[in-house]
């Protein structure tokens, strides 16, 4: 009872890295809170989860394991966990904002009348005062999250209502390993307890789901174009700059819908959040929701026609100048100068 | 063949386009300095019931919208582009809505509307990003949903198969009807205003811009130019479940934010100057 639980995202019977994240952040909170650590795996042959997700320091691993369960589909997921959030009345519960996340939580939330906060950038635990109740309420988890475009944070809280539900995008929190030897328990789920035979009324007929090729979330270097790229055409020399220097390219949102780059590579609130050695900004004027995704970066190169782009005040070296002009040159001048 | 299809719209500030006066010096949003417009996925939503009801004549497009009065505005695009009719849920009972909350209420109105087939949406809304709305409102219904939509690929009587574009790829999926649809912008985008229709719905209103333009007598040939206006009494409904009240999560703060400004190093595109950084940043080990 009372306890910290996440919802394992898995494919091909892997726990998806957001998840793993969301069991690190989960941790430390629970151990603040006194509580347990619970994941909770619904999907088939799931016989390998825990040696997933114990390291991550998981106290009582839940499996519903079905063959009806594998691939995702709304309404079986949601009946498990509407189900078994009823019988253990966690506190919070946590889950990836991801396309997964974002069909099953506000369905959960809303079967159990419980609060939901999607893409959190942070998560805490403290307390909140009810001006109108006269009382204080100890031990909340602070949902903060960017609202309203993203030029103001928010600290949102479910005073009344349990679980604390938030959704997390996958690169926000950090994962770690707590410790390999960790050992918590399983508990097998009688499935047909948890769903009906009505959950199953939408049927996959189709299918197909790539290993993301990019791993922009590991690169060192990451080299980002915005909307001040202009084109497509423009976005090659970026590629290019990625290529000589060992990284990976990245966007800004503007970037993404003007069709320059594939959505998988937006960085920020909506899209990854890196965190490699070297961020350079090309044409990107450095929106808050851009920032929210790079700002911890260690080193960060702003190349902006503008003087005054805001991206600049968070910029190491700050390159006024045209893109198209000064790309190249450091193209040039890293070839000439590495060896 | 034909269907009842309720359309869910919002109108939202233009989150896209925010310019430097977007913010108060108290750190709150300048709602006032941003255009309102039609949620952009809301509009690839009205494109897919309208291609429903272009297969299918005889089909009921409606438009549902919960906000204040000038919303009424992006119902009127919607007619122009070809919806039926147009619903505006508005009153102070609504504020302080949280996406809950919200949903609550826009069950209530589409339980009033009568015997609907797809409830269908964009999947988020610009201004808070949260694709909660949908889902929830699938819940309130009864109804499954299929959400992350591309393409509804076919629809007959009791049937729906859908694309839906996830992270990583594509499924298909194949569901009963009723139920809840909401779609993704790399859906195809809505079809232009009808000049025709645009000369017809100018001046639909909702009862109260009729009261306020002293317009409020409408006679039966142009009852096509009401846009329903309900308030929380013309839906039946819980009040405890509405607005504020029905919002199980509450703000406790709000900060604007700020970044602290670091120490930087100025340079132009001049060759020595590049060259002086790339050198620096294989110094150090950056790069390299
Ligand atoms: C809810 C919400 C979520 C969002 N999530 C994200 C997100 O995850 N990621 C994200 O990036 N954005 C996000 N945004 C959008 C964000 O607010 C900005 O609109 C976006 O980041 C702007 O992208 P940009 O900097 O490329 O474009 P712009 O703001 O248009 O900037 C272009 C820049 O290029 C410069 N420039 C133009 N030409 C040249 C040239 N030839 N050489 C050099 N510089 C040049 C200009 O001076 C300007 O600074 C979100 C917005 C909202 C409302």
């Amino acid at each position: 009872m009372n306890n910290l639980i996440v919802y394992l995202e898995i494919e091909d019977g892997i726990v998806g890295d957001v998840s793993l994240e969301l069991l690190t952040k989960g941790r430390s909170l629970a151990d603040e809170l006194k509580c347990k650590l619970e994941a909770v795996a619904i999907g088939y042959q799931l016989d390998k989860i825990g040696d997933q997700v114990f390291p991550y320091g998981v106290d009582t691993l839940y499996l519903a394991d079905d063959k009806r369960l594998s691939p995702y589909t709304t309404l079986p997921h949601t009946s498990v966990l509407v189900n078994l959030f009823k019988e253990t009345e966690p506190q919070i519960a946590f889950m990836g904002a991801t396309s997964v996340g974002r069909d099953l939580g506000p369905r959960v939330s809303s079967a159990l009348f419980s609060g939901l906060t999607a893409d959190c950038t942070s998560l805490e635990i403290g307390s909140y005062e009810d001006k109108k109740a006269g009382k204080t309420i100890d031990n909340l988890l602070y949902q903060i999250r960017p609202a309203f475009g993203g030029n103001i944070v928010a600290t949102i809280v479910n005073p009344e209502c349990r679980p604390q539900m938030a959704t997390v995008r996958e690169g926000v929190m950090k994962k770690e390993i707590l410790d390999p030897n960790y050992k918590g328990t399983v508990k097998k789920l009688d499935v047909s307890k948890y769903v009906s035979d009505e959950d199953f009324v939408i049927e996959v007929i189709e299918r197909h789901m790539e290993k993301s090729k990019l791993n922009i979330k590991g690169s060192p270097i990451i080299v980002a174009g915005g909307y001040g790229m202009g084109s497509a055409e423009n976005f090659k020399m970026l590629y290019d700059l990625a290529n000589t220097l060992g990284g990976e390219v990245g966007a800004s949102r503007a970037a993404v819908d003007a069709g320059f780059v594939e959505h998988e590579r937006q960085i920020g609130q909506t899209g990854v959040t890196v965190r490699p050695k070297l961020y350079i900004a090309c044409g990107i004027s450095g929106q808050i929701q851009h920032i929210a995704g790079m700002q911890d970066s260690s080193m960060i190169i702003a190349i902006n026609n503008d003087p005054n782009a805001p991206i600049n005040a968070i910029a190491d070296y700050v390159i006024t100048g045209n893109v198209e002009e000064v790309v190249p040159k450091m193209i040039k001048y890293y070839k000439k100068n590495s060896k | 063949m034909s269907f009842n299809i309720v359309v869910l719209a919002k109108q939202v500030p233009d989150t896209h386009n925010v310019g430097k006066d977007a913010m108060k010096a108290d750190g709150t949003v300048n709602r006032a300095a941003l255009p309102a417009i039609f949620n952009p996925e809301d509009l690839n939503a009205l494109e897919q019931a309208l291609r429903i009801k272009d297969k299918f004549p005889g089909t009921t497009v409606s438009l549902l919208s919960m906000g204040p009065v000038r919303a009424a505005k992006i119902l009127r695009e919607g007619l122009y582009r070809g919806a039926d009719k147009g619903y505006l849920l508005s009153g102070r009972e609504f504020a302080g809505s949280d996406s809950l909350a919200t949903s609550y209420a826009l069950s209530c109105a589409i339980k009033k509307m009568g015997k609907v087939d797809m409830i269908i949406c964009g999947r988020q809304a610009i201004d808070g990003d949260t694709a909660q709305t949908g889902p929830q409102v699938a819940e309130k219904m009864g109804f499954p949903q299929i959400t992350y939509t591309e393409e509804i690929l076919d629809v007959t009587k009791k049937a729906i198969t859908v694309k839906r574009r996830v992270e990583r790829g594509v499924e298909v999926l194949k569901g009963k009807l009723p139920i809840v649809i909401t779609v993704n912008g790399t859906a195809a985008p809505c079809r232009p205003r009808n000049a025709k229709r645009l000369m017809k719905y100018k001046y639909a209103k909702t009862a109260t811009e009729r009261q306020t333009s002293g317009t409020d007598y409408i006679d039966e040939d142009h009852s096509y130019l009401i846009l329903n206006e309900w308030g929380a009494n013309d839906i039946d409904h819980d009040p405890k479940w509405l607005g504020l009240g029905g919002s199980p999560t509450k703000v406790k703060s709000i900060q604007s934010v700020v970044f602290t400004a670091k120490e930087s190093k100025k340079i132009t595109a001049d060759d020595v100057e590049i060259e002086e950084m790339m050198k620096e940043l294989i110094a150090n080990h950056t790069i390299g």
